[in-house]
Formats: C-alpha cells, sequence, structure tokens
C-alpha cells in the first residue's frame, strides 16, 4: 500500500540536551519499520527525476523497491553499483539540493527521505552482511592515487572494482580526508568511515600513510615506479583569513584546525595527546557547513556560550538546513546580517571580543544573493575568548609547485578537461583540488568519472601497443 | 612504523634518535623538517632534521624533552618503534645566490638544526663559520660534529663555563666588526635569540634566516595553525617556510602563538613528575 502522508517518516535523533554533552551520532536512523513505511512513499516515477540530482546517478526508484520488497541486501547491491560510500553519503550529502529536490512527492508535501532510506541500507548492510569480499582478478595495471579523501577513496574502489592494482598514498596517518578530520562524530562515526575504508582494503587497494606527494615522491617520479596513470585528490588546502586585525591573537583558528585536533587527533577524548583550545564563549564565523561542524563542537567541548556569526541573513546561508536546526537545537546562538570586522586581544595577547558590525540586505550580487552592507555606526563588541575562522580554503600549493606541467588556474585550483585529465599526460584529478571547497558527494562523483576515463585511457594504451 | 636505529643522550634533556625512514633520507634537504607521532594516541610534532644518511636509510633528529611527546619518544629505546613520520615537509634553505661566506648560529637545542645547516654549507664550499650559544658547559652539544664541518667554531656560554662567556649575539657582533663580511646569517633557536641576532645584523644589511618553530597540526598546509607574520603578510610555516626572512619576522607574535598551550604543558610536566615519585 502506498503511503500518501505528505510528511516523512520523522527520524529519531539524540535528546538536544543529552547530545550536547557527547560526541556520539545525533541521528539515530530509521528502524526496518520505518523505512518501510517511508519507502512506500515513493511513486516509483517512470522518469526517475530523483537520479538526475544524484552526481553519482544511484538509481533510487530501484534501491526504495527492493526496500518495500524487504530485500535489504539487494537495495544495497543496487546502492553500491554507483556508490563506493553509501553509508557516508547517506548521512552527509546535501539531499535536500540534490535527488530530494527533484522528487516528486516534495511539490506538495515532503520530498521522499532518500537519505536516511540510503543510510538505512547501508547500516543494515554493515550489521548484518559478513559475505568474503572477493577480490578481483589483476588485470596487469597499476594505478596510483594522491589522497584518501572522498574523491580518492571513490576512484580507488572503482578502479579495484575492474582489476586494476591501486595504490593511494596519504599524507595523514589515516586515510579519509575530510571524512576523519573534518565531519564531526556526531554527525560521521569514524568507525563508519573505517569500515568504508577496510572493503576498499579487501578489493585490493594498497593505502600508504605518510605520504606527503610532491615531497617524498614527484608525480613524475611515481610514474617512473610503473604507476600508468595517477589521481590527484589532494583536497582543500591552506585556510582562508578574512585579513582583519587580531587574527593572530591567542584563541584565533581555523575550522579545519579545531576541527582537526577533535576529529582526527581525538582530542576530546580522554588518554589522547593533542590540546584543543579550552573556551568559555566562541565566536565562529561563516554560515556553511564547517561553521555549524565548529560551533557544535565548541558545544560538546564545553563552550557557556557558542555563537555563528554570519553577514547575510539565514536564508542565504549555505549550510544545510538540518544542521542549521541542529545546531540551534544545541543551543547555538546565530548573530545574523553580523560582519566581524576585528579582533581584540587582553593584555596577554589572547582574545577578549570579537567587534562585529550590522549589516542589512541590499541588491543581489553576482551569487544572486542579496549583498549585504554595512550599517553605518552600529558596531559593538562581542565578549568572547576564541574566533574560529570558517570561511573557506584556498587549494594547497605542494603539489603545482611540485610538477611540471601541472597547470592551475588564477585560484590556484588545478585546471581538467571533461575527461577529468589535468594538463599532463595520464595525470587526472577531482575533488576540491579541481573545484575549490566542495561537498563529499561532489568529490565522489569526480572521482567516479576519473576513474571511468583512467580506465579508457590504460585500455587505449594497451591496443595502441598490442598494434 | 619506524625504528628506532640508535638513540643517544647529549645531554641531561636532550637526546640524538636515529630512525629507519628510507623515503624521507632519500630526499630531504637542510631546513625541511618531519612529523612524527609516537603512538596512536600521540599528537603529530614537527621536527627539524638534524641528519641524514641517504644510504643507510636513516634520518637524525634531535630533540629536548619538554612535554608529552618528547617525554613518550624519549622512553622509548634502540629497537623500538614510532607509529608515524611523514616527511621531508616544509621548503629547503635557500641561501642568496653564490653567498661565499656564511655564519650559522645556532642556541640550545637549535644547534640540533643549526648542525645540518652548517654541514650543508662548508659540503658546497663555502667559507662556513658557526657561533654556538648554550647556558653552561654540561649541556655543550655537537661540538665535535661542528668542528668537522666548519672553518670557525666559536662556542659561548652564558656563565663562562666553557668558551667564550656571553651572548652569540656578541660574538657575532665581534666577528662582523673584526670585518668578517658574511653573505649571510642562519639563526636556528630560541625565538628570542633569533630575534637579537636579527637586530644586530640590520644595520649591517646581512640577509639572515631563520627557521621558525610555531606549533603545528597537520604540517601539510591544511590547518594555518602554524601561521607567522612575515612583512605583515600571513605565511604558513609548513609550506612556506619553515625559513624565512628574518628582519621581516613578526617574533613578538610568535612567541605569544607559541604559549598557547603552556599551561596544558607545565600541568604534563608536573604528571610525568608525580609518576616518577
Amino acid at each position: 500500500m502506498p503511503n500518501l502522508s505528505e510528511r516523512k517518516i520523522p527520524v529519531p535523533e539524540q535528546n538536544p540536551d543529552e547530545r550536547k554533552k557527547n560526541f556520539s551520532e545525533v541521528t539515530l536512523g530509521y528502524t526496518p519499520e520505518m523505512a518501510q513505511k517511508e519507502a512506500e512513499r515513493c511513486l516509483n516515477c517512470k522518469t526517475m527525476p530523483c537520479m538526475s540530482g544524484c552526481p553519482v546517478n544511484v538509481k533510487i526508484p530501484e534501491f526504495i523497491q527492493k526496500i518495500k520488497e524487504q530485500d535489504y541486501e539487494k537495495a544495497y547491491a543496487i546502492i553500491h553499483q554507483s556508490s563506493s560510500l553509501p553509508a557516508v553519503c547517506g548521512r552527509v550529502c546535501p539531499q535536500e539540493k540534490q535527488c530530494e529536490s527533484q522528487c516528486v512527492r516534495g511539490k506538495k508535501g515532503d520530498s521522499v527521505s532518500i537519505g536516511r532510506l540510503e543510510r538505512f541500507v547501508a547500516d543494515w548492510h554493515m550489521e548484518n552482511c559478513h559475505f568474503p569480499v572477493k577480490k578481483p582478478e589483476f588485470n596487469g595495471h597499476r594505478v596510483a592515487i594522491v589522497g584518501g579523501g572522498p574523491a580518492g577513496l571513490t576512484c580507488a574502489g572503482d578502479l579495484a572494482k575492474r582489476g586494476y592494482a591501486v595504490t593511494i598514498f596519504e599524507a595523514f596517518h589515516v586515510a579519509g580526508g575530510v571524512l576523519m578530520y573534518g565531519i564531526p562524530e556526531f554527525r560521521l562515526p569514524k568507525e563508519i568511515v573505517q569500515k568504508e575504508i577496510d572493503h576498499l582494503k579487501l578489493l585490493g587497494v594498497e593505502i600508504m600513510t605518510n605520504m606527503v606527494i610532491g615531497k617524498v615522491f614527484s608525480i613524475d617520479e611515481l610514474m617512473e615506479q610503473g604507476f600508468e596513470a595517477v589521481f590527484v585528490g589532494s583536497g582543500a588546502g591552506l585556510p582562508r583569513f578574512m585579513g582583519i586585525e587580531g587574527e593572530s591573537l591567542v584563541g584565533v583558528c581555523s575550522a579545519n584546525e579545531y576541527l582537526t585536533r577533535i576529529n582526527l587527533m581525538k582530542s576530546y577524548q580522554e588518554g589522547y595527546d593533542t590540546p584543543v583550545l579550552s573556551s568559555e564563549s566562541v565566536a565562529v564565523c561563516g554560515g556553511g557547513n564547517v561553521a555549524m561542524d565548529a560551533a557544535r563542537s565548541a558545544v560538546r567541548m564545553g563552550a557557556k556560550k557558542v555563537y555563528i556569526i554570519y553577514r547575510r541573513s539565514e536564508n542565504e546561508m549555505p549550510a544545510r538546513k538540518e544542521e542549521v536546526r541542529h545546531a540551534q537545537e544545541e543551543g547555538v546562538q546565530f548573530l545574523t546580517l553580523q560582519n566581524p570586522v576585528k579582533i581584540l586581544g587582553d593584555e596577554n595577547d589572547r582574545v577578549r571580543a570579537l567587534v562585529c558590525q550590522k549589516m542589512e540586505l541590499g541588491e543581489p550580487d553576482i551569487s544572486g544573493r542579496r549583498k549585504p552592507v554595512p550599517i553605518p555606526d552600529s558596531c559593538y563588541e562581542l565578549p568572547v575568548d576564541t574566533v574560529i575562522m570558517a570561511i573557506g580554503t584556498s587549494p594547497n600549493p605542494l603539489l603545482r609547485k611540485t610538477t611540471e606541467g601541472l597547470e592551475t588556474n588564477q585560484k590556484g585550483c588545478l585546471i581538467v578537461d571533461e575527461s577529468m585529465m589535468t594538463t599532463k599526460q595520464g595525470v587526472y584529478a577531482g575533488g576540491d583540488a579541481v573545484t575549490g571547497a566542495a561537498t563529499v558527494i561532489m568529490a565522489m562523483g569526480a572521482g567516479k568519472s576519473a576513474a571511468q576515463s583512467i580506465d579508457e585511457y590504460i585500455q587505449q594504451k594497451r591496443t595502441k601497443q598490442e598494434e | 612504523m619506524f625504528r628506532i636505529i640508535r638513540k643517544k643522550k647529549l645531554n641531561a634533556s636532550v637526546t640524538l634518535m636515529e630512525f629507519d625512514a628510507p623515503f624521507i633520507a632519500a630526499k630531504v634537504k637542510a631546513g625541511q623538517f618531519v612529523i612524527f607521532r609516537v603512538d596512536e594516541q600521540g599528537e603529530r610534532v614537527p621536527l627539524t632534521v638534524a641528519d641524514s644518511d641517504p644510504e643507510r636509510g636513516t634520518i637524525t633528529l634531535i630533540f629536548q624533552v619538554v612535554g608529552q611527546s618528547t617525554m613518550k619518544l624519549n622512553a622509548l629505546e634502540e629497537g623500538d618503534s614510532i607509529t608515524d613520520l611523514a616527511g621531508p615537509l616544509g621548503m629547503p634553505t635557500k641561501l642568496p645566490e653564490q653567498a661565499k661566506k656564511i655564519c650559522i648560529i645556532g642556541g640550545g637545542v637549535g644547534c640540533a638544526i643549526a648542525y645540518p645547516q652548517a654541514k650543508s654549507c662548508f659540503l658546497q664550499g663555502m667559507e662556513t663559520d658557526v657561533i654556538a650559544g648554550f647556558r653552561s658547559k654540561e649541556i655543550v652539544i655537537l661540538e665535535e660534529e661542528f668542528r668537522k664541518n666548519c672553518h670557525e667554531l666559536i662556542i659561548c656560554t652564558d656563565d663562562g663555563s666553557y668558551g667564550k662567556k656571553g651572548f652569540v649575539t656578541d660574538a657575532l657582533k665581534e666577528r662582523i666588526e673584526q670585518g668578517n663580511q658574511y653573505d649571510a646569517v642562519i639563526a636556528i633557536g630560541p625565538v628570542p635569540m633569533m630575534k637579537f641576532v636579527c637586530e644586530v645584523t640590520k644595520p649591517y644589511a646581512i640577509p639572515t634566516i631563520v627557521s621558525l618553530n610555531p606549533i603545528m597540526v597537520d604540517g601539510t598546509g591544511m590547518c594555518g595553525c602554524c601561521r607567522v607574520t612575515v612583512g605583515g603578510k600571513i605565511r604558513y610555516a609548513c609550506v612556506e617556510g619553515p625559513d624565512f626572512d628574518g628582519h621581516q619576522v613578526d617574533f613578538n607574535e610568535l612567541m605569544h602563538r607559541n604559549g598557547t598551550f603552556h599551561q596544558r604543558e607545565a600541568e604534563c610536566r608536573l604528571l610525568a613528575q608525580a609518576d616518577q615519585l
């Protein structure tokens, strides 16, 4: 029986007062009964509009049909054909801007909760299926992947399934990239990321950690070592600061630093050595998902007051709606239409306040969003001891500086053609290194197309050699 | 895992360790650093490489025991391993082109990093003077190594218990006033020492390179923790440094920022002392 309710089945969540004190996952996920009921809301449209909204083209109506039939393993197999990291995507994709935005049910009421269903299937699989993974037969070709984040992991998975011997060169001590250092435990448990990575290892993917390519080996040296193609998924780089007075005071850091200390280095856990700022009152500058992650982490680290400072209004915020709601429920205060202009320090050069100027919305700018305009004489001091900058990153200069023939645009992003090949023969790239800061799923989409192109490139090369 | 091949105590609080790390050994140049992590709970700590042997595939680190991580590292013995060693990171030291005469200044444990600089300049055939400063005789390190890799070695101690009495800045000033024309000075040591060396060389317009030691987390250009102000601009020591033009560096800011976790470091030391009792 189709479920004609206009509202999607709510998903159980940890109570805000409870979850403020822990790093456990906030959203608990559907039970099989809830998943069934939600799946029944899908009308199985012939035109499959949802699929067109998915950067990796998951066959959405097909997997939802299998949930209706309670064949969860088949549902998983369908998702897995297109997505190598279903448990991750089900949690962190901005579905409301992608698949769910295209859903017919969304025209009147809520769209089908595709993300939650994807997560349900992935979690069910992890819990219940322990089949031995069959390592594909080696096809005689080797590919190197630079960077073990979402783009690199996806590219590695797709190539390994096609029989390539794949080696991931990861700069940090663990693979996972932003999934490990950036996105907090309460939104994406690291155990889940690790399981997805372990799955790749079973497919034969080799992961070498502590390998900073461009330093320890150049890309040319990788080619000399017998890798026939290289995929660069080195991610975003240096954090941006605002260029305002006081950004070097003790107590100012980038969201990348704050989140890395907490997520990758686990400074929130007893027994880990990495310190993190202990704060009473925190201002997070920015309105994206990273800003929400930093603010919600600060709440959990024990800060009494946490503010989001954003120069436009809440409507223009790039963060997912769900993240904004979660942050508000957890007590984060949103100071919108305000712009940080100066950070003030005490006699020991430690942050004591953030000076903010109030703004109003003017004419739309190039991004189509209404441009914030400062209101004269509206500056005031917000007493805080920590300021976290979450205003984006610029690409890491490491590879372009050390690789001849690898060209970048004015912003420093790697230039690629439609096949994802860079300006250097046999070297492909995707993810934030190409686009600048974007989403996990966009990076995965890029990794996937690059894998397809690398396969074609190597097969063509082989055919030519055989002729 | 990275195995400790050799361990040697250089003085009461400074230890030398040689690690099996062939990939890094093959590439590292004077001025570059590595990030180490002792164990799964450890922090990522940057240390400039003191020496390397590409043939044996080893690198040498020399460290002062100051906090949790260096205490943990110091507790390991030959044959033990640490979980992580990433590098070489940062840019190699770049001397002014056609530099012929160089003065290298090391302060305390900073001599561990001044040493590869001396060795590199000396092997390139430059006239290499070294001024090495210590608090007192007991903590003098690397004297033999320096002697083999420079033309003139001046050791200074604050209390006069060995070598010349006084600070490295006094010795440097004397050398300059005696008519030694240096094409560049490299200063490596505590931040105040580097700051004062720069004040000495500035009136003479001698290019002065300093190796900065800001706090780092990832060390690969991702977190921005190591930002320093050089010539009024934000620069990232991990990818653009750690060497910078000393005359442009805001040393006071660096000193403040390096104190971010002082309280926690002091607590760690107290806890460790309590453990030993």
